[in-house]
């Protein structure tokens, strides 16, 4: 009770401070997420096939990415709670810009070209901005929320997915959704309506199929169900990238020894399926190291969550840590064939910039939530 | 509290880290489900995805065998195997069909048959990243211009092969026959698996006879590739076993001579060795390219071919049935003395016609007058039908057809000639069976000088002469003389299977040699001019065969009509007469009579081979110190 009165940072009663909490990072997380990020341009060297410029492009976004992340840890989570209504509603100005006036490539619109600034994905940013959203509006009241409160911050969830959904993006809908629903979780709705909610996500589905999902979808769900049906196809894929992991045995074959990815067998093989390269090559063990990495990442931003000062910045840290893990769980399952394809790169990993900046963003927050500490209540 | 309400801010705080709990143990399960998943591909199944990996990446191909080559007997190449380039597409790889084939027409000229060829392998099922042909054949300015338009053609490639070349195709087209893409029906006989690789198969002549002996044994190679189907590296070979390299009798020497002494008319020349059977020339003129048809030969070509008035694909020393006329004539009087219809000396009176019974019908001699008293000498010598009428009916046509069964005529009587017709040797049962009637004295008559019903290919024709020369020795005709690897000849040569023809006094063989021999040396002999101032002694026995009938439907100019009427002109011969080193039979369509166009075909082609070639390799021999060709002879 004694927190807002007491400010952070040029107290006379603060502890010696590290460099570290001068800059506002927690060298823990800093430290596993270099220890992924080194680990990944290395499989992206195997993945992209030896193309040196691919690592190094990907080297760059990194260091962007860094610095994104060290600019959010500057920030105080206050600012992100008085920001979230209003970026929020530029972020689904935004989508409906992009429904609009939107470009894209290979029938679906998720680009933004606005003139003077880069293109960017307006559905991107609402990764961060869904659970700051949502985080704001059920931190303003008591937790656990009323019923009603959870149905405006349902709404204020399923309008951007629903957006995010006719672009057609189902992937990143779905991880824009997560954000806002492990908010609404950590706020604590009861279980009783979790349990009510999953029958009626169960009895919708079939809904869902005939009158939401397109036929590509359908055909990706079809062809995670039986690959086999349709081989050179749409179950390419999966059957390859399984073929990838399961070749590789407990050992893997070595660093740029993978037949699968190396003879072109695989494809995507430096972007969402990079995964299958790991497994090609390091073999089991490799996959271990790589969860272990992960559940670290995620324990580690979890205890962020759970030591937070209030409940914004807990709510706000735990979201984003699921939304991280919901990328992993998508992505790997994806690959070695237990979910249908959808378009979810391997956090960090994956070649590619734009999910980079995000998800370092995240982190940034995450470190922002740690280091800026009011004492008392710590 | 800024928003005016109560807030239990402890409370919140262990409702949070109890749901933290919760989502721990999410996360740990659905990353456990995650490792199990991993566990279960990659320790579980290893062996499973192991072997799928392997089965993606080596893939086994075939590697065709190159192609037997075949060498003359002098080693001369007649057929050899060189690179020859196509343009293949790799759809998955090609931006727009449409566009890249419109190019691609722009820079080639696709006929309608590959492209409709193309179209249908397009639609089949096949493997992504599989290469369809679209155009073989391609001449060096196509390869340089798609060089040139490679970088806006993604997906199209020039792809090399080796395809069979006749060097001298115009001369041994239809001695050798060639090669073709293997047609729907030839798929069905021949091994899919040695012909995994192969697209070529004999078509014709000693291509198609000798195709298990020319075409070798399938390779193959483990290969690894990427998706493309791009081979990477080879994992492992085994060799293709090369078709064997076969060495035939012909001459091409003697081969073009023959189509030189033949130029401009139409006709053929078959020379035997009668040694051996070898087939020392078989010419068909005109003859023509059989490398148009190895890969293909055009609708328009073809056309152009086929209705070619001189019919250059039509083999007339294997497939040409001509009334032989009074190149019988020697085969008859073997006939009839052995049979004793007549003998050495029997003389009979020739006044220019004969008949079978007085006031009957009246059979011309070709001499008006007649030759007054003939014996069998003289009527050889001189082509006395009138004496050969006689002897016919006294032998009657089942001795007649005894005998010339014989001599090989009736029959396909070489061994590996392929498409050899076998002329027809008319009998009372075929003609009871073929024309409904019975066999009348004056069939007889007519077969007596070789006409009627009875046809000869060239082909039979110089076997029987060289039946003759060899004095009753049968050897069948044959091309092939040795296998350079170590395959055994008789392993592939057919048996022969005819026994010889003796007769009851061997001595009359000479005898009918030497009245052959007075046709070319005596002083009425009917080729005494084509055998002038020659230093060794040939037999030989000249005939002219009349053309019947022009088919309807053919229009020729007024000019070609009557040159096309005129009778046809034979030879058959053989020298030495004592130790014949060569027999011949020569046709000469249109040609007029046979002593005067065919006879001295014959000396040009007996001259070259007794004494020009052996000529050449002495002066060879003796120039180089090569002794290789020496054993030809």
């Amino acid at each position: 009770m004694l927190s807002k009165s007491l400010s952070t940072s040029d107290h006379p009663l603060s502890r010696p401070r590290s460099l570290w909490s001068v800059f506002h990072i927690d060298p823990i997380l800093l430290a596993l997420l270099l220890l992924l990020i080194g680990g990944g341009l290395v499989v992206l060297f195997s993945g992209a096939d030896r193309n040196i410029e691919v690592v190094k492009a990907q080297g760059i976004r990194m260091g962007v990415a860094l610095v994104v992340m060290l600019v959010f840890a500057q920030l105080d989570p206050a600012v992100f709670r008085r920001w979230a209504p209003w970026l929020y509603l530029a972020g689904v100005a935004g989508l409906a810009a992009v429904l609009l006036v939107g470009v894209g490539a290979k029938g679906a619109q998720r680009w933004l070209a606005i003139p003077g600034l880069p293109r960017f994905q307006p559905s991107e940013l609402m990764k961060l901005v869904m659970p700051m959203m949502t985080a704001w509006y059920l931190s303003r009241h008591f937790l656990p929320p009323t019923l009603s409160r959870i149905a405006v911050a349902l709404v204020i969830v399923l309008a951007p997915m629903a957006m995010i959904i006719l672009q057609p993006d189902l992937g990143t809908s779905l991880l824009v959704g997560a954000a806002g629903i492990f908010v609404v979780f950590f706020a604590g709705m009861s279980w009783r309506l979790i349990a009510a909610f999953a029958a009626l996500v169960s009895v919708s589905a079939p809904l869902m199929w005939f009158f939401v999902m397109r036929d590509y979808q359908k055909q990706r769900v079809l062809t995670l169900l039986d690959p086999q049906s349709d081989p050179l196809g749409a179950g390419w894929n999966i059957i390859q990238s399984k073929t990838a992991i399961g070749s590789g045995g407990l050992e893997g074959k070595g660093w740029l020894q993978g037949t699968q990815s190396h003879l072109e067998f695989l494809p995507e093989s430096h972007t969402d399926f990079i995964v299958a390269v790991l497994a090609e090559e390091f073999g089991f063990i490799g996959m271990l190291v790589l969860m272990a990495v992960y559940l670290l990442i995620i324990l580690r931003c979890l205890y962020i969550a759970a030591t937070a000062q209030d409940s914004f910045s807990r709510l706000l840290a735990g979201a984003l840590t699921m939304t991280f893990f919901i990328y992993i769980f998508v992505n790997v399952g994806m690959v070695s064939g237990l979910l249908p394809v959808v378009g979810v790169p391997l956090p960090l990993i994956s070649y590619g910039g734009t999910s980079s900046v995000t998800l370092m963003a995240a982190f940034g927050v995450l470190m922002s939530i740690h280091t800026h500490r009011r004492m008392i209540s710590a | 509290m800024p928003w005016g309400e109560f807030k239990d801010v402890a409370a919140e705080r262990r409702l949070f880290q109890r749901r933290t709990m919760v989502m721990v143990c999410v996360v740990l399960v659905m990353l456990g489900l995650l490792v199990a998943r991993m566990y279960q591909l990659q320790v579980v199944e290893h062996d499973i995805y192991t072997t799928l990996s392997d089965k993606n990446r080596v893939q086994v191909q075939s590697v065709a065998p190159p192609r037997g080559l075949v060498y003359d007997r002098n080693d001369e190449l007649l057929a050899e195997n060189r690179p020859v380039f196509g343009v293949t597409l790799v759809p998955e790889r090609v931006d727009g069909m449409e566009e890249t084939l419109a190019q691609l027409e722009a820079l080639l000229d696709i006929p309608e048959e590959d492209m409709e060829r193309f179209q249908r392998r397009l639609r089949e099922p096949r493997r992504p990243f599989q290469p369809i042909p679209l155009r073989y054949d391609l001449n060096e300015e196509e390869i340089a211009s798609l060089a040139v338009h490679r970088h806006e053609l993604p997906g199209v490639e020039v792809s090399a092969e080796l395809v069979r070349y006749y060097p001298h195709s115009e001369l041994t087209a239809h001695a050798l026959g060639f090669v073709g893409r293997i047609n729907r029906e030839e798929l069905q006989r021949i091994d899919p698996v040695n012909y995994a690789g192969t697209n070529y198969i004999g078509k014709s002549g000693i291509e198609r006879f000798y195709e298990d002996l020319l075409h070798g044994q399938v390779g193959y190679q483990h290969v690894e590739t990427n998706a493309r189907g791009r081979t990477l590296r080879v994992l492992e070979r085994q060799n293709p076993v090369p078709g064997e390299d076969i060495q035939l009798h012909l001459d091409l020497r003697l081969q073009r001579l023959a189509h030189e002494l033949l130029d401009g008319r139409r006709g053929a020349i078959v020379a035997i060795e009668p040694d051996t059977g070898g087939l020392l020339a078989l010419a068909s003129v005109p003859g023509f390219d059989a490398n148009q048809f190895v890969t293909g030969i055009s609708v328009a070509d073809y056309r152009a071919l086929s209705t070619d008035i001189d019919k250059p694909l039509f083999n007339r020393a294997l497939r040409g049935q001509y009334p032989p006329g009074s190149t019988m004539k020697p085969m008859l009087a073997v006939a009839a003395l052995d049979s004793g219809a007549t003998t050495r000396d029997k003389t009979i009176w020739d006044p220019g016609y004969f008949q079978l019974n007085t006031g009957g019908r009246r059979y011309r001699d070709w001499k008006r007058g007649g030759h007054g008293w003939v014996d069998l000498t003289d009527a050889v010598a001189q082509s006395c039908d009138i004496y050969f009428y006689e002897i016919a009916v006294e032998m009657g046509v089942d001795t007649m057809y005894d005998y010339l069964s014989k001599f090989g005529f009736g029959e396909d009587a070489a061994l590996d000639v392929s498409g050899a017709l076998s002329g027809l040797l008319p009998s009372r049962d075929w003609k009871r069976a073929v024309r409904s009637e019975p066999w009348y004295p004056g069939d007889s008559v007519n077969l007596g000088i070789g006409q009627g019903f009875m046809l000869a290919t060239p082909l039979q024709l110089a076997t029987a002469t060289s039946l003759i020369a060899n004095r009753g020795h049968w050897v069948e005709p044959r091309l092939l003389k040795s296998i350079k690897g170590d395959r055994s000849t008789e392993e592939f040569l057919p048996p022969g299977g005819h026994s010889p023809l003796e007769l009851k006094n061997p001595d009359d063989w000479e005898f009918v040699v030497d009245a052959m021999a007075e046709v070319m040396h005596g002083t009425k002999g009917t080729a005494r001019g084509a055998a002038r101032g020659a230093s060794y002694r040939m037999a030989g026995k000249t005939g002219t065969a009349q053309v019947f009938s022009l088919a309807e439907d053919e229009e020729y100019e007024e000019e070609d009509v009557r040159e096309r009427l005129r009778d046809h002109a034979l030879f058959v011969g053989f020298a030495p007469v004592d130790d014949p080193q060569i027999a011949v039979a020569i046709i000469v369509e249109n040609g007029g009579g046979g002593s005067s166009t065919a006879a001295p075909v014959a000396r040009a082609m007996f001259d070259a081979w007794l004494q020009d070639f052996p000529g050449e390799e002495k002066a060879l021999v003796s120039g180089t110190g090569s002794g290789g060709a020496i054993d030809a002879e």
